[in-house]
């Protein structure tokens, strides 16, 4: 386990459930006089229906905006006092929020969490001026041609699954949703057995738990039983190409990946360090942009080939069967059919004959260090904890060092046969049509 | 960290500085060498020497092959992260402490004998020639770039893009690139930081092994040229056709980071646009006129006058809207200054948020490098409260009045539509 390796964690997680369902979980770590408060909620873009995506992101925003007793103006500055910061992410399986300041913030925080779940106020004029905010992050997001593929491959790889639209939701679902649609979700899904607040640092776990309850005790609701329609087996190679102004092309493949309960998780992460390096576990670490890969296939054979100026693979842990991406940005010059099959070459040949022992070792061995790099705070220590219970569920995080330590090379090649097919993916290329002064 | 750091300080008798920090968090050791190699020592004519020295410094050294030290980084799961900026060329690696020994041989064996082979240069300099060309479709790149261009010209260091130019990186030679780093890299341009779970002793003693016996003169250092005060509004509009959304720059120079109103500036940037989600621009442009997603400013004082520099991304039609906006923020807090509260709050907050700052092994290593260079002294992280509790009211009016004057801004727009035509 990460954390039990932490030189700073020297006592056990404690994990209580409130009379209302609502999860806690408690680690003291006390190597700086600080607390991490992060409220996880079990609902992002794969619990939204068409029409309405981008709501829980949107809802996300808004509880930011101030709440019954935290009126607007005083959300503002209420965590920078304690020298704080905040922030929040919505994902296709979670919205989360956190703060991490100075313990003697703790129940400042813990009172802003109560806050968020119980007393939105949505005021409506604060719903309309945050459609045209989020139509802007959207917007900015476009701007990036690598991004904009990815929205289009993972369209293409979904076509019942609400994991196929983007996060931030479409673009004309922003411009028709109303205050109400978004009250109606904070509503159902902003309940307390619908949540896991996790809080990590300086502090003593029995007092954060009388705490906790003196918060939330009087908080009430069930969360709706979640409901996603299942994705049908892909029966043949789906391909989408975009071609816009730009300078580079970028090329990406998707395979339809294990949900993170599935026994293939663990060998498809060591695959996909082996075949771009390996990036961890945690989404939000600093560290996952930066993997060690100069020794991984793709990296080797089209990279120092001199096709591609870069390459990355993404395995993020999911409930549901996400994708499994690797993405390539074409060397100035270097054509996107010759690129793509330069990469089908190495795939196909790792799906022919596997990997060898020592490039399973290797990947086994990033991964465990990665494993420790990205638990260097309490934000990161809280962060996988709560990430963890919301997305695979109880006591995941405590098995995923002893999983990583037990794939072999037999599984892994197992997985690549049978999760690397051509039947089962999606191809995406951004061909540049012209070059920009 | 409850009580501060306790960093160690040697000179080495080569003339290389080391500081050293042990911590308690993770079985983790960040080791971090600066070296004054930055842009600013590129000879004029080669832009972007600085930055391709540093994509091949570690593609092979006197003793170990490109791919000997793909293996050695590989197989303990760490990377060599190696950044340029205006000043300095940065090597970074965390790594397990049982890594630590074999990490910092490689990081010195890089430094000191790179032979930068002609195939990895032609390999990299690809890779810089496609990134560059990335930059140049990307609208916040472009916006930035052109800002610093109109407040320092493309004479002046700071005024270029540490990339370099397209036309500079296909003429770079292997013996540009072995001058480079012989006239750059030596104990004398060297600050080296360990922070992790090692003894400083420990530390000290291996430190000394890979790099006592490194001895060469220390080179001339250069001074950042200055920079001409201005007194006229400049803009620049940067048409990206096929672009969704509209990048504001927005901008003046300022002061260095040893001028004595460092800290009243730092204060007012805050309060201009840092405090909760960008201070007085958020709240006003994307709080109240839900115009951006973004709306922000940064100040970023060197050995040179740094920028104080407003960014925001905002629809096309917005772009004028926007621009009137920053304009009224700056203008107003130029005029008036903040008020008691704002004051109040951005100093809780800086002197609240150090613990935090100084949490990560990373986060350590870069406070204690930035305190090194600007000789700031071991107890900076102790003295630091002190000296933003200094901070008056009649402080900060005083920076904000000298430098937040809308008529004198540069502005550079990159986007979609010719803003100018609307």
């Amino acid at each position: 386990m990460a954390v039990s390796e932490s030189l700073a964690v020297r006592h056990a997680l404690r994990s209580a459930h409130l009379d209302n369902g609502l999860k806690v979980l408690i680690q003291e770590v006390h190597t700086a006089p600080l607390v991490s408060v992060w409220c996880w909620y079990r609902v992002g873009s794969g619990d939204e229906r068409a029409g309405y995506t981008g709501v829980s992101h949107w809802v996300e925003h808004m509880n930011f905006k101030g709440t019954t007793n935290i009126p607007r103006d005083e959300m503002k500055g209420i965590v920078e006092r304690f020298g704080g910061t905040w922030n929040g992410y919505t994902w296709v399986d979670q919205t989360t929020y956190l703060e991490t300041a100075g313990t003697h913030a703790l129940d400042t925080l813990l009172f802003i969490e109560a806050e968020r779940m119980a007393n939105g106020l949505y005021d409506p004029a604060e719903c309309e001026s945050e459609r045209t905010v989020i139509i802007s992050e959207l917007q900015g997001g476009e701007n990036d041609p690598d991004q904009l593929l990815d929205t289009e491959v993972t369209a293409t790889a979904f076509r019942s699954h609400p994991y196929g639209h983007p996060t931030i939701g479409w673009i004309d679902d922003l411009r028709r949703m109303t205050r109400d649609d978004l009250y109606g979700h904070y509503r159902r899904q902003y309940v307390p057995d619908n949540a896991t607040l996790v809080v990590v640092g300086d502090v003593e776990a029995d007092e954060v738990l009388r705490r906790v309850e003196t918060h939330f005790e009087k908080i009430s609701g069930s969360a709706p039983v979640r409901q996603r329609p299942a994705e049908p087996l892909q029966i043949g190679e789906r391909r989408v190409a975009l071609e816009r102004e730009g300078t580079t092309a970028y090329l990406k493949f998707a395979w339809h990946a294990p949900a993170v309960t599935d026994p293939d998780f663990f060998p498809m992460l060591v695959l996909d360090a082996a075949l771009t390096g390996a990036k961890g576990t945690n989404l939000w670490s600093s560290f996952r942009g930066y993997p060690p890969q100069r020794k991984a296939r793709l990296y080797t054979s089209l990279v120092e080939r001199g096709l591609a100026s870069s390459v990355s693979g993404s395995l993020i842990a999911t409930r549901d069967p996400f994708l499994y991406s690797v993405s390539l940005t074409a060397m100035d010059g270097v054509t996107l059919a010759s690129l793509e099959a330069a990469a089908l070459d190495v795939i196909e040949g790792v799906r022919a004959q596997g990997l060898s022992d020592e490039e399973v070792a290797r990947a086994k061995r990033q991964l465990r260090a990665r494993l420790v790099f990205e638990t260097d705070s309490v934000t990161n220590i809280a962060h996988q904890l709560g990430f963890f219970e919301t997305v695979a569920g109880p006591g995941f995080f405590d098995t995923i060092r002893p999983a990583v330590d037990a794939v072999t090379a037999a599984q892994v090649f197992d997985v690549a046969k049978r999760r690397l097919a051509r039947e089962v993916r999606i191809v995406g290329w951004f061909q540049p049509t012209g070059r920009p002064s | 960290m409850t009580s501060g750091l306790s960093p160690v300080r040697r000179v080495l008798s080569n003339g290389a500085v080391v500081t050293l920090q042990e911590t308690a968090f993770s079985p983790a050791v960040t080791i971090n060498a600066v070296f004054r190699a930055g842009t600013l020592y590129e000879p004029d004519d080669l832009p972007g020497l600085a930055w391709l020295c540093a994509r091949v410094i570690d593609r092979g050294t006197a003793g170990r092959t490109a791919d000997d030290i793909a293996e050695l980084l590989d197989d303990r799961g760490v990377t060599l992260r190696i950044a340029t900026n205006r000043h300095v060329i940065t090597m970074s690696c965390t790594c397990l402490t049982e890594d630590f020994p074999d990490m910092l041989a490689l990081t010195a064996d890089v430094a000191r004998a790179p032979v930068f082979p002609e195939g990895e240069i032609e390999k990299r300099r690809a890779e810089t020639v496609t990134s560059i060309r990335q930059d140049q479709d990307n609208p916040a790149i472009r916006a930035g770039e052109a800002l610093q261009e109109l407040l320092y010209t493309s004479s002046h260091p700071y005024g270029r893009p540490p990339k370099g130019t397209l036309s500079a990186v296909e003429r770079i030679t292997r013996e540009d690139l072995l001058a480079f780093h012989a006239r750059r890299f030596a104990p004398g341009t060297l600050s080296l930081a360990v922070v992790g779970d090692v003894a400083a002793t420990t530390a000290l003693d291996r430190i000394e092994n890979v790099f006592g016996d490194w001895s060469l003169p220390p080179p001339p250092d250069r001074e950042v040229p200055g920079v001409a005060p201005v007194s006229a509004r400049r803009r620049v509009d940067i048409p990206m056709p096929g672009k969704s959304q509209s990048d504001i720059a927005y901008g003046f120079t300022t002061i260095t980071r040893l001028h004595p109103d460092y800290y009243s500036y730092w204060v007012m940037n805050n309060i201009l646009g840092q405090f909760g989600l960008g201070g007085r621009l958020a709240e006003n442009i994307r709080e109240r006129q839900g115009m951006a997603y973004y709306a922000f400013s940064a100040f970023d004082p060197s050995l040179g006058p740094g920028p104080l520099v407003v960014r925001a991304g905002v629809d096309p039609r917005n772009v004028e809207r926007a621009i009137a906006a920053i304009d009224a923020e700056v203008g107003a807090l130029g005029t008036d200054g903040p008020t008691d509260r704002e004051l109040l709050e951005t100093r809780q907050f800086l002197i609240g948020s150090i613990a935090r700052m100084l949490e990560t092994n990373q986060s350590i290593a870069m406070f204690l490098q930035t305190s090194e260079f600007f000789g700031l002294g071991l107890d900076y992280d102790r003295r630091l409260p002190e000296i933003l509790e200094s901070i008056t009211i009649e402080d900060v009016r005083r920076a904000a009045r000298a430098v937040l004057h809308p008529e004198r801004a540069a502005v550079a727009v990159a986007g979609p539509a010719l803003t100018g035509a609307e």
